[in-house]
């Protein structure tokens, strides 16, 4: 048996080298934390009073203005119709850029590139922007806005779909390979089943996110719940912003609600 | 009448996996016997080009394999069928539709999209599922099955292609003792009964011995006994299994131990 002194009674889970490095790097943010603070220029009496301007517009919004509900409903009717439809395309045109973002079914190096290129552009530019393009070329309304739900989603749906084809299992592709199937023969019977689920999930989760980014279209004049919104907060009508604003609240939850039985009901 | 004669298949310019092999296969069943690593894989998938050979070449039946592209390449696939050791099935299809599968060389894309398969192939697939007794199963999805019937699903895809040979890679080697030797049963008197070349790769050598017309045993790309199964002796075997892949790799005669960096490429 080894004595026990000879065992050391001091240990460290760093070393002084690993201490002080952990040190810097809080330092680091600490100090980058601070200078945010000073570069961002608050202007702090109108952070004190926001309790009191909060309870003047509250007060302002209360009791919300129904007489308008009407057509309301009819916007918010318009909003889930871009949702709907920009989730139907951007899911179909997912699919093929899915197909050649994923390396294993990819056909070669460009397109790879390419399909990575058009899920990264998607992505990387906000909704509000892609409506205020789209606006600026097809004029406001709902095309500009269902344009601009789409090419958001393409990125989303692409990149998760992309994932679920790299994960397949390569094994019945190759016994199809084997039969003398073709590449797109290949696809509908031994790609698609296996991303089927992941694919069903994907665009329902898509349409419910879909579905609350189209309520803020109408800001920037894309169709939508959104431009009643800005025409009431334009014009002081805070009773009526406050309708449009628990319609949108019942709006979502309503569509939590959908894509949660949906959900369940194909996985 | 299937004819390899001086292929060679490597990977990048590592040592080659197939060394300068020939065979002829006319008829009934053989079983390709040999050590994992020894290239009976590698074997196989160079028939149907699933692995495309570095030299030599490939007839069945007149046709040179080696040479084909595109279109050639998937009709002579379809004239080869191939089982394999995970069943390669599509989990989330129906029995039905994998055994169709094996007719997607043959189908218009429209029909395979639709399942609308043609009268004369739903009998063809019947009769099959009859014979080796999963008729009952046609509607049922195939990950609901046993392995045995796994395996079943797919000898009835690849005959389903009406094939001038069948070639089975491992095809009992993730099923228990008692359902192994069902299949190679099932093999054996399908082989007879449709006049078909089968190609077996098996590490089972009881079961090659019992259900197999002609043995082949491979060491390290080479085919080094080729004979009746009552010719395979103790010696044989001995020679047959003898010996690190890796030593000999490094240097293809016997007496030289080189150093295990070879890589191991699949059986």
């Amino acid at each position: 048996m080894v004595s026990l002194d000879a065992h050391p009674e001091d240990w460290a889970r760093f070393t002084p080298r690993q201490r002080m490095q952990r040190y810097a790097i809080f330092a680091f943010i600490l100090i980058a934390i601070v200078w945010a603070f000073g570069n961002v220029e608050i202007f702090w009496p109108w952070l004190i009073d926001a309790p009191e301007q909060m309870a003047d517009l509250f007060g302002r919004m209360v009791p919300p203005d129904v007489t308008n509900l009407r057509s309301i409903l009819a916007a918010l009717l318009e909003t889930v119709n871009i949702a709907t439809i920009a989730t139907v395309i951007g899911v179909a045109l997912s699919f093929p850029v899915a197909y050649i973002a994923a390396q294993n079914t990819t056909p070669n190096a460009a397109t790879l590139w390419l399909g990575r290129f058009i899920l990264v552009s998607s992505r990387s530019v906000n909704t509000i922007i892609w409506a205020l393009l789209f606006v600026a070329i097809f004029g406001p309304g709902v095309v500009a806005g269902i344009l601009a739900i789409t090419f958001r989603s393409l990125g989303f749906l692409g990149k998760l779909m992309g994932e679920a084809i790299e994960e397949i299992d390569r094994r019945p592709v190759e016994a199809l390979e084997a039969t003398g199937a073709s590449r797109f023969k290949i696809i509908l019977y031994a790609i698609m089943p296996q991303v089927m689920p992941t694919f069903l999930a994907v665009s329902i989760l898509r349409w419910d996110i879909n579905l609350r980014e189209s309520t803020v279209l109408g800001l920037v004049g894309a169709g939508g719940i959104g431009v009643i919104l800005q025409g009431a907060i334009d014009t002081f009508a805070w009773q009526e912003a406050a309708t449009v604003l628990l319609a949108i609240l019942a709006l979502v939850i309503l569509g939590e609600i959908i894509s949660a039985v949906l959900r369940k009901r194909i996985i | 009448m299937l004819r390899i004669s001086n292929l060679v298949k490597s990977y990048g310019s590592d040592k080659p996996v197939l060394k300068n092999l020939d065979l002829t296969v006319e008829g009934g069943l053989v079983s390709v016997i040999g050590a994992s690593g020894a290239g009976k894989s590698t074997l196989l998938r160079c028939i149907n080009r699933l692995v495309q050979p570095t030299s030599g070449t490939i007839e069945l039946n007149g046709v040179d394999m080696t040479a084909l592209k595109g279109r050639e390449l998937r009709a002579a696939r379809r004239r080869i069928g191939m089982v394999f050791q995970g069943f390669n099935l599509v989990d989330r299809l129906t029995v039905m539709e994998n055994v169709q599968s094996g007719r997607l060389g043959y189908i218009s894309t429209w029909r395979a999209a639709l399942r609308k398969y043609p009268k004369a192939d739903i009998r063809r697939a019947f009769d099959l599922m009859e014979r080796v007794g999963i008729a009952h199963y046609a509607n049922k999805r195939a990950d609901e099955l046993s392995g045995g019937e796994r395996q079943r699903v797919g000898v009835v895809r690849a005959l389903m292609q009406e094939p001038e040979i069948l070639l089975a890679d491992e095809p009992t080697a993730s099923l228990d003792p008692k359902t192994s030797e069902q299949i190679m049963e099932l093999l054996r008197s399908l082989s007879r009964e449709l006049s078909l070349p089968v190609m077996i790769n098996i590490h089972n050598v009881h079961e090659a011995k019992a259900y197999t017309d002609r043995i082949v045993g491979m060491r390290f790309g080479r085919i080094i006994f080729d004979d009746k199964p009552e010719a395979l002796d103790k010696p044989a075997m001995d020679e047959i299994y003898a010996g690190v892949p890796a030593q000999e790799r490094g240097d293809s005669s016997h007496a030289a131990p080189a150093v295990g960096s070879a890589a191991m490429h699949t059986s």
